[in-house]
């Protein structure tokens, strides 16, 4: 019974990847190689399910409930995606660019100096080198997107860039699928600040892949702000390798997409680096939010700083894992993380797990998760400061959502992710 | 300040309270008057926290028998909300930090639900930090602490001072001060209990909760009370901190052996 119903649900998936296959055009043009990867790959995978660790919790239905006849990733960016479709005017000093997979974001801009294209042959050179050193290469949602996307946003960043590089790309017709890809170079000392805003509504499927590389004390802040609604999709990668003395800093914020999983991916490649990794998400109705996360030290002295929340409501669910490896030679590696979680409902789920492999002796690891309902002795402070409960109550999950936001490039502020993102009572 | 014919503030009689259904509060009785400072010392586990969180409606409290007034109404059916818009102030002993809620933000909101009970009106963000800014004078506060969240990463000595820097902000009636001076050195004991000290007029009451004498070398009590076993065993002036200080609690055990066994 068991068997059969396993090889059931394997053939769902296996036909699941070779129908969306099925009517793809044939590969061409800049990234034919990496299509033609991503391809063969779907075909030799079947979609992930839940008797893979790594997917234990994470019910891939809304994802099996998009037609994968009907995705098609050449559906043009329509009229709303366009700037002129009353999105909010990105923030002074922000460089605003709409990526949808295919056609060239940086037509007709100018590039800010220490801003470059990379060319074709160094984008061929570095392409994948950062998911193969965040040993991600083979995952499914990254097969997904190399087998779809046609176009890559890369670009070498050699000095201090004050302009925040906006990225936003608009799922928002049904059955799109919008794979964006991104690589980004960051010679030694330099400094960039990326905003992505990935958007998607209907039956829409949004695939990101992001790869960075940090040269020695270049500084990066990536922040991604993922807003979805209905029965949109989101998979992400966040793939970055680090040099010593690099600083890299993620912040993602998450909300309403029928499922989302997301994969930061960080390597610090001879650790003494710093890695920040904020995030906030949020599972309500019958939504699914994942992370899973992994940073890995190769090398001594590296610091991570992480801070998960998350917050489910009604029937959703939250799912969070955090994986950090501190092999031998990662010795005096400071590394903490913390998993906060507000459960707003009682049918609403939440799994959060850490998963420390710590081989080497001289270190400082911390970890701890916390799921509650709004803090009592939080809630207490403030009335007992004439505050009432309810306001109170505002107050507090308000400063849940503010001490994930707060660290986002200052130009997202045009895209009001609080107001966005705090649930109301 | 001891005036036998001032308001009465604070009526506490008999009061029981329990914990998880664990008695801890067993029939204390305390009087507090306006311009009255007064000191409750004990060992820990005595009840002299408990005390100052039942006062404030702690939820994880409660109160099995006895009554408190405050200004002759009661107390205790009151929401904490209620009663610290009324003028009761608990100062905490572990003030809380609440990441993201601003601290800046927090103290203008506390100040406008304390202004709507006196009938005063709100202050908007600007008049606010006008207001802001002449108070942590009083506890000698840098204005960017104003800026970052609620007790967020502060030390234990700054924590202490952002409690101060609310008491001035509330203005409260009665003022109830929960080991205030633990975890500070001698100088931010010394600011703490010079802000305490400058906010004390004829008109307000403080109760100092505390476990050594060295708070009230700094500020002077009208009254000492000796806690035990949820009661209140003695009760005399200043000198009877010294005397503690002099013989520790021991004879406060022998005492209450003699009580328990009457």
């Amino acid at each position: 019974m068991v068997v059969s119903s396993r090889l059931a649900d394997r053939a769902v998936n296996d036909a699941w990847a070779r129908r969306l296959l099925s009517h793809l055009p044939v590969p061409s043009g800049e990234l034919e190689a990496v299509q033609v990867r991503g391809r063969e790959a779907l075909i030799r995978q079947s979609l992930p399910s839940r008797r893979q660790e790594d997917w234990r919790f994470t019910d891939l239905t809304p994802l099996k409930a998009l037609d994968p006849l009907s995705l098609n990733p050449l559906t043009a960016a329509v009229g709303s995606s366009l700037p002129s479709a009353g999105w909010p005017a990105p923030a002074p000093g922000s460089l605003r660019l709409w990526l949808d997979g295919r056609s060239d974001p940086l037509a007709g801009q100018t590039l800010p100096p220490g801003l470059s294209r990379l060319s074709s042959d160094d984008l061929h050179q570095a392409l994948g080198r950062s998911l193969a050193g965040c040993d991600c290469e083979q995952h499914w949602p990254v097969e997904l997107n190399q087998a779809t996307v046609s176009h890559c946003l890369a670009l070498r960043v050699s000095g201090v860039i004050a302009e925040t590089l906006e990225l936003v790309c608009v799922a928002d017709a049904q059955h799109t699928l919008r794979p964006v890809r991104v690589l980004l170079l960051l010679e030694e000392k330099a400094s960039l600040e990326v905003l992505q805003v990935q958007l998607g509504s209907g039956a829409s499927l949004s695939s990101l892949v992001v790869e960075a590389q940090l040269g020695r004390q270049a500084h990066l802040l990536h922040g991604l702000l993922a807003l979805g609604e209905a029965e949109a999709c989101f998979l992400g990668h966040l793939a970055v390798e680090q040099a010593s003395e690099s600083r890299f800093r993620s912040v993602m914020a998450s909300r309403g997409w029928a499922l989302s999983r997301f994969e930061p991916r960080i390597t610090q490649r001879d650790g003494a680096a710093h890695t920040e990794l904020k995030a906030l998400q949020l599972a309500e109705r019958d939504q699914l939010a994942d992370t899973h996360s992994q940073v890995r030290f190769l090398g001594p002295d590296g610091a991570l700083e992480q801070l998960h929340k998350a917050i489910a409501a009604d029937q959703g669910h939250s799912v969070f894992n955090g994986a950090v490896a501190v092999p031998r030679q990662a010795q005096r590696t400071n590394a903490n993380q913390l998993s906060r979680n507000l459960l707003l409902s009682d049918q609403a789920r939440i799994d959060t797990k850490p998963q420390l492999e710590i081989v080497a002796d001289d270190v400082r690891c911390t970890h701890g998760a916390t799921v509650s309902r709004l803090q009592a002795d939080q809630l207490f402070y403030l009335q007992s400061r004439g505050i009432d409960a309810a306001t109170a109550s505002r107050l507090l999950r308000r400063g849940f959502c503010q001490e994930v936001l707060r660290d986002f490039p200052a130009a997202a502020a045009v895209w009001n992710p609080l107001q966005r993102l705090m649930v109301e009572a | 300040m001891i005036r036998p014919d001032a308001d009465l503030l604070l009526d506490i009689v008999d009061l029981h309270a329990t914990v998880a259904d664990q008695p801890i509060l067993k029939g204390v009785n305390l009087s507090i008057r306006a311009g009255e400072i007064h000191a409750v010392m004990g060992r820990n586990g005595s009840g002299k926290s408990t005390l100052s969180k039942v006062l404030a409606g702690h939820p994880a409290y409660s109160v099995t028998a006895g009554s408190v007034r405050y200004r002759g109404s009661d107390l205790l059916d009151l929401d904490p909300e209620q009663r610290a818009r009324i003028g009761l102030f608990l100062g905490f002993q572990y003030p809380v930090e609440i990441p993201g809620v601003s601290n800046l933000e927090f103290l203008r909101v506390a100040t406008n639900a304390r202004r709507g009970e006196l009938g005063k009106e709100e202050l908007d963000t600007f008049a606010f930090e006008d207001v802001v800014r002449d108070r942590l004078k009083v506890v000698q506060m840098d204005a960017a602490f104003l800026e970052r969240s609620v007790n967020e990463g502060f030390s234990g000595g700054e924590k202490k001072r952002n409690e101060i820097l609310q008491m001035a902000l509330l203005e409260p009636v009665v003022a109830i001060l929960d080991e205030t001076d633990s975890g500070l050195d001698i100088d931010a004991l010394r600011i703490v209990a010079g802000g305490v000290n400058q906010l004390a007029t004829p008109d307000n009451a403080t109760l100092l909760i505390t476990h050594y004498q060295r708070l009230l070398d700094v500020i002077t009590p009208d009254f000492v009370h000796v806690m035990a076993a949820g009661r209140i065993l003695r009760t005399g002036g200043k000198e009877l901190a010294l005397e503690l200080e002099e013989r520790g609690y021991d004879w406060v055990d022998q005492e209450l052996a003699v009580l328990e066994v009457a």
